[in-house]
């Protein structure tokens, strides 16, 4: 049993986690006002994108270049409950129907379409953010990976995949909103979400979430599991003749990585009050994977540092540098991946890691020493 | 000795006492003109500017940017709002809804911006509109739109879509008799809202709708569609294209063989403004009628100075399209509604904006009705090779804007 948890949950990893707990839920609240820890609410959304691509690329080595899709259906999902929420007859006694979403009375819809019906219930919404992309992802999955299509075949056919979506949100705009997306949430079960107290409550959920989904990562990770897919990575006839099924491998860490990616949609609307299709489509699915990059395809802790370093770039120099800031953040890419390939966890286990750990020693040398502490020191 | 002392602290006292007077009116504090904790100090207001100037939606907005840094820069001049001069703060909204959201968050919540002028497209509206409703901020919006909305936190200095199409259509109709109409836009709420009134007026002349069709935002293949219109030989093709798809539809038109200068079928645009003809080539579109408040060409006094000003601060081959003027009016509009409440606290500017007025704009003279929205004369122009348009009708009156109207949904 204690074997068992240790293998599971090493002291070092134990300590990252207990970190980025601390980091972002203690320190981030303190020293921040409602407004910017609002903003790290959000990239915390992206982060399950990253953290599921860390599963599904760097361990999976299945590059997928549409996870927007999953994180767009999740957001989608809670958005629709939000907005027949906040379309009450009263709130909309101005429209030619009342009762029904804004943007279905501009487009001439008289009645709610039948699959919005299903989401005036909270419970079935919360079903429908994880329930509706992982069957998604499983069809494309299973489709793409039983016929062996992989590498940048399946990459292409996932961007090709958010093309097409997007596509149909924006067209089908009475029954999505279209390019405006769906906005104007205000309420969850008559909760106002747009309170500053709101905020908190749910930047608090919103990390509590991604820190299960950490654990969750790491569960694979360190898994039987997670070694066939590391072993799969590299050499996947070898796996295959040793009498695996790969394919149902990677459809579950596919799938995986879409649940988590949900949630982040999920977690997304209620903290921004909106979604539209932009979070759907080819530029923010890409966005993602390079968050991922950033932070390093194989750390699971990286990608959430990475999309938090990306996003704060993002926005520290948008806001000081209006005209340029995109050269900045294309420097900031190339920087990255020219010096340190492995992205921010390659510099950490370069260069900090092995300075932390002689420090240690030597402050444990000045004491007596204690037994079995750096049993495993791998990430 | 005494008496000399006596009198040079007199004068002294007398002089402080007046100059004491003669300032206090001029210059109030800034807890007096400012009582919700905006970004205010003795001599310097803070406002926002909030337009995408980098992806896809840069080339239209950069226009609204510059005119409203010319507009922030001549009030400059003439000494500011209420003694204080206007410093601005710019976001990038990088063509991203949410972004846009997000900055605009940021200007009311950060920097307690006293207004913000900004957004272009209906999408980008639409996302910082819960926004500035929450944190009750001001937003000044240039560009032409559906209307159907009315927020007390927005001044529309553009055209809701009645103003631009009735005094289109009945134009088309009288002087040129026009009889069948054939309605083409890209595939978005602004265009299916347009049509969709343009098509209940159509019906209420007693005329004739032909053909309504929309293509996806960025669609560069018209062929079709031009093989339609030459088959159903409609008089009017009503167009609300947008975007880069224009450069296609009108290269495409002549290519067909469709020579727009003799009017058969005439072509009326709500969406071509000098801007696009920059792109689109003004040999590739001679001829057709577009149906705007405002063209660079407009010969009056008030415009000639703005077009003057406008190039020498941006250059002499710049082009002024219907929404950038829109976009200069937002300053002045604000200025004059700050001076007449004698506060920038939002909720006294709100009150002051309705009746406000502007004899000074380029388009001649605007007025705020308390819908939020401008009275303003709607001018029909058609374009000439150079590239500009030719006024060839106006409005006598101005026409009243109507966001929710009645009949038309």
């Amino acid at each position: 049993m204690s074997y068992g948890m240790r293998s599971f949950l090493p002291k070092s990893d134990a300590m990252k986690i207990l970190l980025l707990a601390v980091l972002i839920m203690v320190v981030f609240p303190l020293s921040m006002d409602i407004f910017r820890l609002n903003l790290v609410g959000k990239y915390l959304s992206y982060a399950f994108v990253a953290l599921g691509l860390v599963l599904c690329w760097g361990y999976g080595g299945i590059l997928s270049l549409g996870q927007g899709v999953f994180f767009g259906l999740g957001g989608y999902c809670m958005a629709m409950f939000l907005k027949l929420e906040a379309s009450t007859p009263e709130a909309t006694a101005i429209q030619s129907t009342p009762g029904i979403p804004d943007f279905m009375d501009w487009n001439q819809l008289t009645a709610l379409p039948w699959f919005w019906e299903p989401f005036h219930s909270l419970s079935f919404t919360v079903a429908a953010i994880i329930i509706v992309p992982v069957i998604f992802a499983f069809i494309i999955s299973v489709a793409m990976f039983k016929r062996r299509v992989g590498g940048v075949y399946f990459a292409i056919i996932t961007q090709a995949i958010a093309a097409i979506l997007t596509i149909l949100i924006i067209g089908q705009q009475g029954y999505t909103g279209g390019v405006n997306g769906i906005t104007d949430l205000r309420t969850l079960k008559g909760w106002d979400i747009r309170t500053d107290e709101a905020k908190y409550i749910l930047y608090f959920f919103c990390c509590i979430m991604l820190i299960g989904c950490l654990f969750v990562a790491q569960y694979v990770r360190k898994s039987k599991l997670g070694r066939l897919l590391v072993a799969m990575r590299d050499k996947e006839d070898r796996v295959r003749f040793s009498g695996y099924d790969v394919s149902n491998f990677k459809i579950f860490v596919f799938c995986l990585a879409a649940a988590f990616s949900a949630i982040g949609g999920a977690m997304f609307t209620l903290q921004v009050g909106f979604m539209s299709p932009t979070f759907v489509g080819i530029v923010p699915s890409i966005e993602m994977v390079i968050f991922c990059a950033v932070g390093g395809r194989l750390s699971i802790f990286g990608a959430i540092y990475g999309t938090l370093v990306v996003n704060w770039a993002k926005t520290t120099f948008s806001e000081s540098f209006p005209e340029l800031w995109l050269f900045g953040l294309g420097a900031l890419f190339i920087g990255v991946v020219l010096a340190f390939p492995q992205g921010l966890a390659g510099l950490y286990t370069t260069w900090i890691e092995p300075r932390l750990s002689q420090w240690f020693k030597s402050l444990r040398s000045a004491r007596p020493p204690m037994p079995s502490t750096t049993a495993d020191s791998r990430s | 000795m005494l008496s000399n002392i006596l009198s040079s602290t007199l004068k002294k006292t007398m002089l402080a006492l007046s100059a004491s007077l003669i300032l206090a009116p001029a210059v109030t504090q800034a807890a007096d003109v400012n009582s919700t904790g905006l970004a205010v100090t003795d001599d310097t207001v803070t406002v926002g500017i909030l337009h995408s100037i980098t992806g896809t939606m840069a080339i239209s907005e950069t226009g609204s940017v510059q005119a409203e840094k010319l507009a922030i820069k001549q009030i400059n001049d003439m000494g500011g709002v209420l003694g204080r001069k206007i410093e601005y703060i710019q976001e990038d909204g990088a063509s991203d809804w949410p972004t846009f959201a997000e900055k605009a968050k940021k200007l009311l919540v950060n920097d307690k911006v006293a207004a913000v002028f900004g957004c272009w497209t209906s999408a980008s509206r639409k996302a910082v509109l819960p926004v500035f409703e929450q944190y009750n901020g001001m937003l000044y919006y240039p560009t032409f739109y559906e209307g159907l909305e009315q927020s007390p936190n927005v001044i529309y200095t553009g055209q809701e879509a009645t103003q631009q199409i009735l005094e289109g259509i009945d134009w088309a109709a009288e002087t040129k008799g026009a009889k069948k109409f054939y309605l083409l836009g890209s595939d978005y709420i602004w265009p299916r809202t347009s049509n969709k009134i343009a098509r209940k007026h159509i019906d209420k002349l007693g005329l004739k709708v032909v053909g309504e069709e929309y293509y996806p935002l960025g669609h560069t293949q018209f062929n079709s569609v031009i093989n339609k219109i030459k088959l159903k030989k409609p008089d009017v093709v009503f167009i609300s294209v947008v975007g880069g798809s224009n450069v296609a539809f009108y290269k495409q038109l002549k290519a067909a063989g469709i020579d727009m200068t003799k009017e058969k079928p005439l072509f009326l645009t709500i969406s071509v403004t000098e801007d696009e003809i920059l792109g689109i080539g003004g040999e590739n579109i001679e001829g057709i009628y577009a149906s705007m408040k405002y063209f660079q060409s407009l010969p009056n006094e008030n415009n000639k100075e703005f077009v003057k000003a406008f190039k020498d601060m941006w250059g002499k081959d710049i082009v002024i399209g219907d929404v950038t003027q829109a976009a200069y009016l937002g300053p002045w509009l604000w200025k004059a509604a700050v001076e007449a409440a004698g506060s920038f606290d939002v909720d006294k500017v709100r009150e002051a904006s309705p009746g406000i007025e502007l004899t000074t704009a380029p388009e001649g003279y605007v007025r705020i009705h308390k819908n939020h929205h401008l009275w303003s004369k709607t001018r029909i122009g058609v374009a000439q090779t150079d590239g500009q348009y030719k006024v060839v009708y106006e409005s006598p009156e101005l026409i009243e804007p109507d966001p929710f109207p009645e009949g038309y949904q």
